[in-house]
């Protein structure tokens, strides 16, 4: 059953992905002063959307395995953390390459891709602090708190950073952050694409749920056959 | 006075005791924070201007590279003989645990930054005595800021095999938001910037984190040494 969810929802991602990349390459113009790069947005914002909040999610079910002792939570918190570092590397390469499209260099250390690192490298430590940790119950504890304070700490990163005299970034864009400047035939395919990104998001989360499920019962095979 | 006061107090007493018979951490951080102010000079060309613009960020980033070494050897200190075990066994909670080994590594911290800003002061010319005063709240208000997430993430990394790297790993992105503060309030001040409504937002900023992080860390402190 779940891999036939899965088999569905992969499915669906690649239709909308593909449908979305006709309308986003063909369908729109192209942008007066920035020319075709503008079209990174349309990866670039809504991977920074899926990874926060990936991190909250992840941050969740820390909190539920903190609270209900069960692994399986610890799981989904490092799967759904995984994926949203990958997602953060995805906002991170694009408005890397946007930027050196319109501001000439790779690396601006503007404010928001900033912040973006940031959150990245703490989260990278999260991974990190898990394979330094072989028993699954302190692994999962340790890495429930880490989590949560990476989390409350993205928090502070994300506004403090938004203080710092070194905003560069493009303002908000989008309708229900500006009241409507933007025209809907450029809006709407942005919104297909956060779909199309959080379908790939729970793709990715399921498929590294049964990783880790095949892992622990290999690992409790060979514990057998050591025993 | 509280009883939880009275077991805090005792546990930084005894910390406090056992490091000035000792004196490991102290000297160690003490001599690597005046190899990192002589590389400074090597790789920055000193001059006075250079010196007005970057002195906070200098002087903040020796802190925190000398201040790992004391804080790793806070909760690393107890493992000889199984000293956490007994700790942990005693009537003491953890909470009061982690707030006296917090106000040990403090004092010590403080103590290290003062050193470290006389020493910055005669190598580096930078005349700090101008604005002592606020100066000083900074160092008190930041350094807290390191200590409470350092604490936490040195009980959190002691059984781990990769304890010297993990712990700056996990703590430097997480100091981020404070150190931001501090560095940007200490440079003012050392250029002759009184605190003022300009940069009132950073103090708010550092006392915030000072009070968030604080509670996450009484919270949570239990979770990570018992389960």
């Amino acid at each position: 059953m779940r891999n036939r969810i899965m088999l569905l929802l992969t499915v669906a991602f690649a239709a909308l992905l593909a449908w979305n990349l006709k309308n986003i390459l063909l369908g729109l113009p192209d942008e007066a002063r920035q020319d075709a790069v503008y079209r990174i947005l349309y990866f670039h914002a809504p991977a920074a959307m899926v990874g926060l909040t990936g991190f909250g999610v992840g941050m969740v079910f820390s909190g539920i395995y903190l609270a209900t002792k069960n692994l399986y939570w610890d799981t989904l918190a490092a799967s759904t953390t995984e994926v949203s570092l990958m997602f953060a590397a995805i906002n991170l390469v694009t408005g890397s390459i946007w930027g050196r499209q319109q501001w000439g260099v790779w690396w601006a250390w503007d404010a928001r891709l900033t912040s973006m690192l940031v959150c990245w490298l703490i989260f990278a430590g999260y991974l990190m602090l898990r394979r330094a940790i072989d028993e699954p119950d302190t692994r999962a504890r340790l890495s429930a708190v880490v989590s949560l304070f990476g989390t409350v700490n993205a928090w502070f990163v994300y506004k403090v950073i938004e203080w710092f005299p070194r905003l560069q970034h493009p303002g908000p864009v989008l309708s229900f952050r500006t009241g409507g400047k933007i025209d809907r035939a450029l809006e709407t395919p942005f919104y297909w694409n956060v779909l199309a990104l959080c379908l790939l998001a729970v793709v990715l989360v399921m498929i590294r749920m049964r990783q880790e499920s095949l892992t622990r019962e290999i690992d409790s095979l060979r514990r057998l056959a050591h025993a | 006075m509280s009883l939880f006061l009275r077991q805090s107090l005792t546990i930084a007493g005894k910390d406090l005791r056992a490091e000035w018979r000792t004196k490991e951490a102290l000297n160690a951080s003490l001599a690597f924070s005046m190899v990192i102010l002589v590389l400074f000079s090597f790789a920055l060309d000193p001059n006075p201007e250079m010196m007005q613009e970057f002195s906070g960020g200098l002087l903040w980033l020796v802190f925190l590279f000398a201040g790992a070494l004391v804080l790793n050897r806070s909760f690393a200190r107890e493992m000889q003989n199984d000293c956490l075990d007994a700790l942990l066994a005693s009537p003491v909670p953890p909470a009061a645990l982690f707030i006296g080994k917090a106000l040990a590594n403090y004092a010590l911290l403080m103590t290290l930054e003062l050193v470290c800003l006389a020493e910055f002061g005669i190598l580096f010319n930078v005349r700090w005595l101008a604005n002592v005063g606020p100066l000083m709240i900074v160092m008190a208000v930041g350094t807290w800021a390191l200590t409470v997430v350092g604490t936490l993430f040195s009980a959190l990394t002691v059984n781990l095999r990769l304890r010297e790297v993990m712990l700056p790993v996990l703590v430097y992105p997480m100091m981020v938001p404070p150190m931001m503060a501090a560095m940007i309030l200490t440079t003012d001040l050392l250029a002759g910037t009184a605190l003022g409504p300009g940069n009132m937002l950073w103090i708010r900023v550092l006392v915030g984190f000072d009070l968030v992080f604080t509670l996450l860390g009484v919270s949570f402190v239990d979770t990570v040494l018992v389960g």
